[in-house]
């Protein structure tokens, strides 16, 4: 009986978020859409395939919408799967951004997955994942 | 807080306008360790708004997992001529702020 | 006539030549690549962002400093260099060089300090200070796309000597000098990255590593660490020398101050 509940117990700490665990998602990007399905579509996520320097890597979030004051982008949200801090950035636009695009430069540490998840007007989640190989680690790398 | 801003020189009313911003600030992470070892306070810019005329347009929470000197580039509509200003806050408190005008005929 | 001004003028080109042909390069001139040949595409395409370039925040800087009068005789840069466009353009790129007053050997940041205490009654400023960095940084760029080209002939020979010796002297722990980096294993890996020609044609630059702005010295006490070797104090006078020889040894290179460097 206590070998029995013990293992169940265990196995039970052990499983990962159910989304998470089937579809490979970052587990902060499941938790932002609390609960309702994060799509994937409407979001292209740009990166290098290999980094320069962690330090500084460009990157690219377009989302496909036509920004009217009915149909837009209300945020997007950037994760990382391995730095120190996994939320990297949250973007608010809305009607008056006329393109739902932003570029920036941004540190990672350590080759990794990013992914980027936009929540639309009409309540909706979609996100994008790219990996990306870096060799010179920010935050890690530190001289 | 040194800053940058290009703003297309003039524009038509109602097209999309691009925005980038350049602004001198070493987001420091809190994760570097200075030369006698002792971990150097995060200090990272927190919050970025652009407001267009007053109408806030456009807004950031940023990190220390944006790059040093951090780039952003958005989009805006053109509406009127008139007024860009953006606005970012570290974790210091310390504000900064740019002024663009934006011509629109 | 013409054809007589045209063959003086080619006898004159060859006499400046001459210092640098009378010298064994490691390198071939022809061989020359600058350090951004060695960036990955990204970082090379920042360099070339004359927006997006991080440099470039410290240059608008030298820009203003450039106006700012300083000192005891209120002067500022501009007060005897006008507009730095003209004025300074070429400029950079003859550094480092003697300076007549002295008769030592000077970089950029030295020559401005000179212009602070010999003309402007002000203090100098310090080495990888903000200003120096914007203002060395702002002149340099007044030269962007201009050949190295230093004297080592005169009173720079002897500089030039000791400037080659140290880059062929091994130190540190590790036992290395530049050449062995440099000159005999350039374009191969260390880790995970290419190594350069160790060119100075980019500096003062804004390294990833860094990620700021720093001068050339920076970047050779980043060498001397390194190899686990003692970092002389910024402006001793075996990195003028080393400058000289750096120069000297990347003549032709274009300048691209503010450089994107790993």
């Amino acid at each position: 009986m206590k070998r029995r509940e013990f293992l169940a117990a265990l196995a039970g700490s052990l499983a990962l978020p159910a989304i998470a665990q089937e579809t490979g998602l970052d587990p902060a990007a499941v938790k932002l859409a609390n609960g309702a399905p994060l799509k994937k579509g409407k979001v292209t996520l740009t990166l290098p395939q290999l980094a320069d320097n962690g330090n500084s890597v460009p990157i690219r979030i377009v989302v496909e919408s036509p920004m009217t004051e009915a149909d837009h982008v209300k945020s997007i949200h950037l994760f990382s799967e391995r730095n120190p801090v996994s939320n990297m950035a949250n973007f608010y636009l809305g009607p008056r951004a006329g393109k739902a695009e932003i570029d920036s430069r941004v540190r990672l540490a350590g080759s990794q997955k990013v992914t980027a998840v936009a929540v639309l007007s009409d309540g909706t989640y979609w996100y994008d994942a790219a990996p990306i190989v870096v060799t010179l680690s920010a935050c890690l790398d530190e001289s | 807080m040194a800053a940058r801003i290009q703003v297309p020189a003039s524009t038509k009313r109602g097209e999309v306008v691009e925005i980038r911003l350049l602004i001198q600030h070493p987001m420091e992470t809190g994760y570097r360790r200075d030369d006698v070892g002792h971990l150097i306070k995060r200090n990272v810019i927190t919050l970025l708004s652009c407001r267009y005329d007053g109408v806030e347009v456009f807004r950031a929470d940023l990190s220390s997992g944006i790059a040093a000197n951090p780039y952003l580039q958005f989009y805006t509509v053109a509406g009127k001529s008139g007024e860009l200003e953006l606005y970012w806050i570290d974790d210091e408190g310390k504000q900064g702020s740019e002024r663009q005008a934006i011509k629109v005929t | 006539m013409r054809r007589a001004a045209a063959a003086v003028a080619t006898a004159v080109l060859a006499l400046l030549a001459l210092p640098a042909a009378a010298q064994q390069r490691a390198i071939p001139l022809s061989e020359l690549m600058s350090g951004s040949a060695f960036l990955g595409a990204d970082l090379r395409s920042l360099q070339n962002d004359d927006f997006a370039n991080p440099g470039m925040l410290w240059i608008e800087r030298g820009a203003k400093l450039w106006s700012e009068p300083a000192g005891t005789k209120k002067q500022s840069c501009a007060s005897c260099h006008e507009d730095a466009k003209t004025s300074m353009r070429g400029v950079a790129a003859g550094y480092p060089r003697i300076d007549a007053e002295s008769g030592r050997l000077v970089n950029l940041e030295g020559r401005i300090n000179l212009c602070r205490t010999r003309r402007m009654g002000a203090e100098p400023f310090k080495y990888e200070s903000e200003e120096l960095l914007a203002i060395t940084a702002y002149v340099a760029r007044q030269s962007r796309g201009v050949p190295l080209n230093v004297f080592i002939d005169g009173a720079a020979k002897s500089h030039f000597d000791a400037g080659e010796k140290a880059y062929r002297l091994r130190r540190g722990q590790m036992n290395l000098s530049c050449a062995h980096c440099h000159e005999a294993n350039w374009g191969k890996r260390l880790l995970s990255e290419t190594i350069s020609q160790g060119h100075p044609n980019g500096y003062p630059a804004y390294r990833m590593e860094w990620q700021t702005m720093g001068s050339l010295e920076r970047r050779l006490r980043a060498c001397l660490s390194g190899v686990r070797a003692e970092m002389l104090p910024y402006g001793s006078p075996e990195y003028l020398d080393l400058e000289l020889y750096l120069a000297w040894r990347a003549q032709g290179l274009l300048i691209e101050t503010p450089g994107v460097r790993r």
